[in-house]
């Protein structure tokens, strides 16, 4: 009974805390910025308008722009039974739950970008390209940042990878897993396209990611995109939060109140990064991508010992 | 009982192209005879099949045969079977597509010859496969080469299809001379043609490297390995669709089949040639999606996605030989039941995608990916089932290309998890080649589907296409359902696999563990059910929502511009544009752009391509400069034969002298 009551919790937790992020990002935009910013719930206030708004589809689309928006918010679902929140223990667990949470987030990703192209426009050929382009160095980088854990922690499972036992292992290898630490910061910022990859508040189609291959969404399809964005962004954010404080007092309450902060924390440090750098141009991309993999790779090196 | 019925199998699937002969070339009624005939023959051998699985029912059949030093030796054990298999089902549903595909009444000059060689490649291939005796499985392995010539060349008017043939013809024959110095050190090593365990006394280094060498050379050349896989793109893409579902998905696993087979007579394989597997896999499967990447031929870049697929197998066999070599029981498993699970799920998505590409080209009558695109709308169960086979060739989630990926993830993740030897840590950096390789091909794929089937349609090609008939979409369907029940209930799988994993260790059987105990299938069947369920209901709430808001339609955003055209779209080239340049080191696309430096420049055109780097640049070159030099001998051919009589006295008083 209490394991149900527990799974509730977590997955209510994150389907209730994911779009605050996008608050917090954009009011600490705003206080850089010396504007007073949209109101902290602003994405709740978009997707309750969004769910009631009425829809504009392309005469071009097909069933397959009807069944992105779907995929990309169930995979993120599913995403969020599979990694520890506020308590290293999760709905769903085996032995390589890792490789199924990578591959949940290219499933997304594949019907996302077809969605993208069903519309024939070239702004969403040209944001499609480049999402699928970007995802083959964030793959790798996240893969790699996994073997560290799973050396650390001898287990294949995110919630031991990711559990209690994983304060020990600042003790043994903080080395690599700062490198783990920059690595997947810089994979959430590529995988949720925030600065310095791509710029979600741009007017321009010509250089957006992900923000033009959704041009053609409306209505209550666009609102389901925005949360699963969302949710995408709460777990890469769970992942950084777990990684760096995997503590675990005893109290439920306080762990999910460390939890908490520690996500409010990555959306302020993203929110930062958005406030004081520019975009990268596009050709650079690849080489900021390229060096989260060799960290990563210098990681795992380190524990080889 | 299972080798009886293999066999009768294997006679009638042989002679089914025979009767067709008899009939005119204008008559239906040949093709059906053949069609009807095969069927039956590979029903009975996959009910052998069943009957292996389920009773256990082999006994090793050894007629006595006249061919010196041979056998006619024959038995089913649990890695034949996994072979097996996709060999009659891929051949089975490949005949019921051609009754509409390739009917006689639309091909009279070629209908009867291409159903002759499709019976005869399938016998060969089962041949070769249940064949104890290494000269049995060299005749099947002869049949199988052979036969897949002359069905590559099906439409030999073609100057292209010739070439393609010649330079499958010129690699199949190296292979089989590769073959034939193998079998002959491999008996004198055992002393005879029986294909069985080395003794250890028998083994020694040159031995071993010789034999390693000369069965990756063989069995790299017809699998289709990255440095040897030139012949691979040409003929698949020049070959009827379903001729190329049978290749791609069965006949290329034949060199892997002798691969697994080979290395299975060595009870202690050295670490190199896990290693060296390991290696030429990471090559083939990384390289092969990146030349996919680069291609607009639909069929090519089918073909080097099977060069992919063959680098996933190959680096789970080469897993599997360290842990032998290693004693990692775990390894083992988890690397070989990969291996054979991807042998099984290659060959149905494999197949699938190219039955629906020849759907697609029957109705379009274009390869061109990049003049195709709308066809979701004119073609929507080609469409649906194409989709299904890209999803799984990408190993995503709920199919069956990820059951088999995850246990080689799970393998890969394990050597680095308590690896005794640090040096072998590095083995797990394969799963980051894995992952690289999974997101390429999401890319290709989405770039594929995306073209031929989205969008809206870039030439009359596609604008005018009809929907197939039953007989090519029930072939597909099957084929996407196999795929589907795999990602579903992959609990099902230790029954087949173990017994392939015994098969293979033979020594240390009792000692592995069990598929199910190294491996959470039951997980990821439900993990996969529940997304099947939870994007139905999603799709269900999203329908619902959407009738209960106004819907509207209009025109693609434009910015504005009310009147966009068909070539506006991204096309397939442009879409892989930024990952062919950031590949550019190694795939040497070439470009043909034109150079604007007028006001008001003529019309021109741009052009890219990417050239085999094997083929075009390496091979074809260098035997080009070959010929170049054995025509400086025809100074010595003058065509009188008084000169020949004269080179024929010069070389007697020679040798005279010389003794």
């Amino acid at each position: 009974m209490s394991e149900v009551l527990s799974w509730t919790l977590h997955v209510a937790v994150a389907l209730v805390a994911a779009p605050l992020q996008l608050g917090i990002i954009n009011k600490t935009k705003a206080w850089f910025a010396g504007r007073i910013g949209p109101p902290v719930l602003q994405p709740y206030y978009d997707l309750i308008k969004l769910a009631q708004k009425d829809s504009v589809f392309s005469t071009t689309t097909t069933w397959v722009f009807r069944l992105g928006p779907v995929v990309s918010l169930v995979t993120a679902l599913f995403a969020v039974l599979l990694i520890p929140l506020g308590t290293a223990s999760a709905p769903v667990s085996f032995t390589g739950d890792l490789v199924l949470l990578a591959y949940l987030f290219a499933l997304g990703r594949f019907f996302t970008v077809s969605a993208a192209l069903d519309t024939g426009s070239a702004f969403e050929g040209m944001g499609a390209a480049r999402e699928v382009t970007f995802a083959c160095f964030a793959e790798p980088a996240f893969f790699l940042g996994m073997l560290v854990l799973a050396k650390l922690s001898g287990s294949l499972r995110l919630v031991d990878m990711l559990g209690t036992s994983a304060t020990s292992h600042w003790g043994v290898a903080s080395a690599s897993l700062v490198l783990v630490l920059l690595s997947w910061f810089i994979v959430l910022l590529a995988e949720n396209c925030r600065i310095p990859f791509d710029d979600p508040n741009t007017h321009l189609e010509l250089t957006m990611i992900h923000e033009v291959m959704v041009l053609d969404h409306s209505g209550p399809a666009f609102g389901m995109i925005l949360y699963g964005a969302a949710l995408k962004l709460f777990v890469f954010a769970a992942l950084i939060v777990r990684l760096v404080l995997p503590t675990s007092t005893g109290m439920p309450a306080l762990d999910w109140a460390i939890f908490l902060a520690g996500v409010a924390a990555v959306s302020l440090a993203v929110g930062v990064v958005e406030s004081v750098m520019a975009r990268l141009r596009l050709v650079h991309i690849p080489t900021l991508l390229v060096a989260a993999c060799l960290l990563s790779a210098f990681g795992v090196i380190l524990t080889m010992r | 009982m299972s080798e009886q019925l293999v066999l009768a199998a294997i006679a009638i699937v042989a002679v089914s192209g025979v009767v067709g002969l008899a009939f005119s070339r204008s008559s239906a009624a040949g093709q059906y005879v053949a069609t009807a005939l095969a069927s039956v023959g590979s029903v009975v051998g996959i009910a052998g099949l069943v009957a292996f699985w389920m009773f256990s029912s082999s006994r090793p059949i050894d007629y006595p045969w006249s061919v010196p030093g041979g056998e006619f030796a024959v038995a089913v054990d649990g890695l034949s079977a996994i072979f097996l298999l996709p060999v009659f089902l891929v051949s089975l549903l490949g005949n019921i597509y051609g009754l509409e595909y390739w009917a006689q009444a639309a091909h009279p000059e070629n209908g009867r010859k291409l159903r002759l060689f499709y019976g005869l490649v399938t016998a060969g291939m089962a041949l070769l496969v249940v064949a104890r005796n290494s000269l049995l499985f060299l005749v099947g392995w002869e049949i199988m080469a052979l036969a897949a010539f002359f069905l590559v060349t099906t439409e030999d008017h073609d100057r292209e299809v010739r070439e393609a043939g010649w330079v499958y013809l010129a690699c199949t024959h190296t292979a089989t001379l590769c073959l034939f110095a193998l079998f002959a050190l491999l008996r004198s090593a055992v002393g005879s043609f029986s294909l069985t365990s080395i003794p250890a006394e028998a083994v020694t280094g040159t031995f071993e490297t010789a034999v390693f060498a000369l069965a990756v050379l063989g069995f790299g050349l017809k699998a289709g390995v990255m440095p040897l896989h030139l012949w691979l793109p040409g003929a698949h893409a020049m070959a009827p669709s379903h001729v190329s579902a049978l290749m791609s998905g069965v006949l290329i696993k034949m060199g892997i089949y002798g691969l697994v087979r080979v290395t299975s007579l060595f009870p202690h394989p050295p670490v190199a040639w896990g290693a060296v597997l390991l290696g030429l896999g990471i090559v083939s499967g990384v390289l092969g999606v990146a030349y996919a990447l680069g291609q607009h031929d639909l069929k090519r870049l089918l073909a080097y996605h099977s060069v992919e697929n063959i680098g996933i197998i190959v680096m789970g066999l080469g897993l599997a030989l360290m842990g032998r070599s290693l004693n990692r029981y775990d390894w083992i498993v988890l690397g070989l039941c990969g291996a054979l699970l991807h042998v099984w799920n290659h060959a149905l998505f494999k197949s699938l995608l190219f039955l629906s590409a020849g759907s697609v080209i029957h109705a379009t009558h274009t390869r061109e990916i990049d003049h195709l695109g709308g066809l979701a709308k004119r073609m929507p169960a080609t469409a649906g089932l194409f989709l299904i086979g890209a999803v799984a060739i990408c190993g995503l989630p709920p199919l069956n290309g990820f059951v088999s990926e995850f246990l080689l993830f799970l393998g890969f993740f394990s050597t680095f998890l308590k690896s005794a030897q640090p040096a072998y840590g590095s083995i797990a950096f394969a799963a980051t080649t894995l992952a690289l390789i999974g997101a390429l091909a999401v890319a290709c794929f989405v770039k594929v589907f995306a073209t031929v089937f989205l969008g809206t349609a870039r030439s009359t090609h596609s604008d005018q296409a009809r929907e197939s008939t039953y007989a090519m979409l029930g072939p597909m369907a099957v084929l996407a359902a196999c795929c589907l029940t795999i990602g579903l209930a992959p609990q099902g799988l230790p029954l087949v696999l173990d017994r392939g994993v015994n098969a293979w260790a033979p020594e240390i059987g009792a000692q592995l563990p069990r598929l199910a105990e190294v491996a959470p299938l039951s997980s990821l069947g439900a993990m996969a059910v529940a997304l099947v369920v939870a994007i139905l209901v999603g799709s269900v709430a999203l329908g619902i929502r959407l009738r209960a808001t106004a819907v509207s339609a209009t025109n693609t955003w434009s910015c504005a511009y009310m009147q966009p055209t068909p070539r506006m779209q991204y096309t397939s080239s442009s879409f892989a544009q930024m990952l062919v340049s950031l590949l550019a080191q190694v795939l040497l696309p070439i470009t043909n752009r034109p150079r604007i430096n007028t006001l008001f420049p003529a019309s021109t055109r741009f052009s890219s391509e990417v050239p085999d780097a094997v083929l075009d640049r390496g091979v074809l070159p260098a035997f080009r400069l070959a010929a170049w030099l054995m025509s400086r001998l025809r100074v010595l051919q003058h065509g009188s034969i008084q000169l020949y009589l004269l080179y024929v006295f010069a070389t007697l008083l020679w040798l005279l002298l010389w003794k």
